[in-house]
């Protein structure tokens, strides 16, 4: 997909009607093209070219990367910083923001910091609790949770003002979504808690990791009977399992992480357990592609982030389309010269 | 205490009930309050809301009591705060993600929320962030004083 005023590295774009941001993210989404997403572990360094890397890696697979803000409660570089990092070369970043590490000061001053860094996706988290860290003997602070800080964002942005009413002279033309996680009890309400999220200010919903469809059915279900299909984006949590232990492993320490049994038994059963965790990965991906009120899929590889260029290839869902990314249309146009 | 919290959940909506009784006597006798003057009432009203409500509730005195929109469970029980519903952390035994022994304050909210005519409703209403002002002072009181009009505030300490 291109756009005919899209970009020069670190300029907005101009903003459509009905549009709240000038990013290409949202573009991608309201164009109705079936969004591909994902997530960028910001590095345990302060080199930029450490970002530049691992974003380079998803080159033409994605439409926007989430830096994510201290994940797991673990230590580091900043997804404010990431971000900023990556709008400089022209990337459309999501800025994750959790409520452990910040209270309502802080994040209100990320938040104009971000947008004004070019950042035009917010992600709004509670967050993991400090215990599952490295850093356990930190204080939790969850000043707000991740839908007070939605309509804290929302009155950023369209009442042009701080929670306590001091006036802005130029509000963050920002996207905001949340996320939410079908997969764990209380099963039957979670719908409810996405129409709360709506209501407060989302717009785009990225899911935690989705390996049970009949569950994820019976969810849309609940979406369904609250109105809400399609008026939310709804992306698709994803990703491959590199093993059965790794399964274990992740059903063990990582929170909200639903895995059923008939999955670990077939990476198990695989002579190339790995190749058969991007193989799951891709039939999902594919399964989701055809369901009704769902937009994308956000691809989590966490330490295998090569592999999602293999999966988004194998699994077809960006129809021929080549996300933006640095250099694209400079190769292009080199191809069509010679 | 955690048993007896079980307990209040379990009894949401005789509680709510008597809650909501409870309320229009507050109310009612917020000219009296006004008379003795809330900041004069406030320490005393504090411990006695904190004593009745930490047995029953593991009461927290955040200041601004949500219970009957939340099913009768405190969300202020939970370890990250959430007063608007549960996070994606829940465990798939219903326990929390930080506490494992500890079953999910959400999880009781919306059991005692159905118990509760329109409880389940009450809990789709968004819950402003706290104000941490209020810590430790009596809910009751801003209850009668906000009701009645009163412009009498408790200082922020």
């Amino acid at each position: 997909m291109r756009f005919e005023d899209e970009p020069v590295p670190g300029y907005p774009l101009p903003i459509l009607p009905g549009h709240v941001s000038p990013g290409r993210f949202e573009r991608v989404l309201r164009a109705g093209a079936f969004a591909v997403t994902t997530e960028l572990a910001p590095p345990d360094s302060a080199d930029p070219q450490e970002v530049y890397q691992r974003a380079r890696v998803l080159d033409g697979y994605v439409d926007a990367i989430n830096a994510t803000d201290g994940s797991g409660a673990n230590c580091h570089m900043s997804s404010l910083a990431v971000c900023a990092l990556l709008t400089r070369v022209g990337y459309a970043p999501v800025m994750q923001i959790s409520c452990r590490d910040r209270n309502r000061i802080a994040i209100q001053g990320d938040i104009l910091g971000g947008a004004a860094m070019g950042v035009c996706n917010m992600l709004c988290l509670t967050g993991d609790g400090v215990q599952v860290g490295d850093h356990p003997q930190a204080r939790p602070v969850f000043d707000l949770d991740s839908i007070s800080l939605l309509e804290l964002g929302r009155t950023l942005r369209d009442q042009h003002c701080f929670q306590s009413g001091r006036k802005l002279s130029f509000s963050p033309r920002v996207l905001f979504g949340a996320g939410e996680n079908p997969m764990v009890p209380p099963l039957e309400h979670r719908a409810l808690r996405l129409a709360k999220k709506v209501a407060a200010g989302a717009q785009f919903i990225q899911t935690q990791y989705v390996y049970d469809l009949p569950r994820l059915r019976a969810f849309m279900r609940g979406v369904e009977d609250l109105g809400l299909l399609d008026r939310v984006f709804l992306l698709i949590g994803v990703g491959p399992i590199r093993s059965a232990k790794a399964a274990e492993w992740m059903r063990a320490h990582v929170p909200g992480v639903h895995i059923p049994d008939a999955i670990v038994a077939r990476l198990a059963g695989a002579q190339d357990p790995a190749r058969e965790g991007r193989n799951i990965c891709v039939e999902l991906i594919q399964e989701l592609r055809s369901m009704r009120g769902i937009h994308g899929v956000h691809v989590m590889a966490y330490r295998q982030e090569e592999a999602v260029a293999e999966i988004i290839t194998s699994s077809r869902v960006l129809d021929g389309r080549a996300p933006w990314h640095p250099g694209r249309d400079q190769n292009s146009a080199d191809r069509k010269a010679s | 205490m955690y048993g007896v919290r079980l307990w209040s959940v379990r009894h949401a909506r005789g509680l709510d009930r008597f809650y909501g009784a409870f309320e229009r006597l507050l109310v009612r006798l917020a000219p009296l309050f006004a008379a003795i003057g809330y900041q004069r009432l406030e320490r005393p009203v504090a411990a006695v809301e904190r004593g009745v409500k930490g047995l029953l509730f593991d009461c927290k005195m955040c200041g601004q009591c949500v219970l009957s929109s939340t099913g009768m469970s405190c969300p202020m029980n939970c370890p990250k705060n959430m007063r608007n519903g549960p996070c994606g952390g829940v465990r798939a035994d219903g326990n929390c993600e930080v506490d494992a022994r500890m079953r999910c304050v959400w999880l009781l909210a919306f059991a005692g929320a159905e118990r509760i005519p329109g409880g389940i409703e009450r809990i789709r209403a968004i819950q402003a962030p706290v104000d941490r002002r209020l810590e430790g002072h009596s809910s009751w009181l801003r209850l009668a004083r906000d009701r009645t009009g009163s412009t009498a505030r408790v200082r922020a300490p």
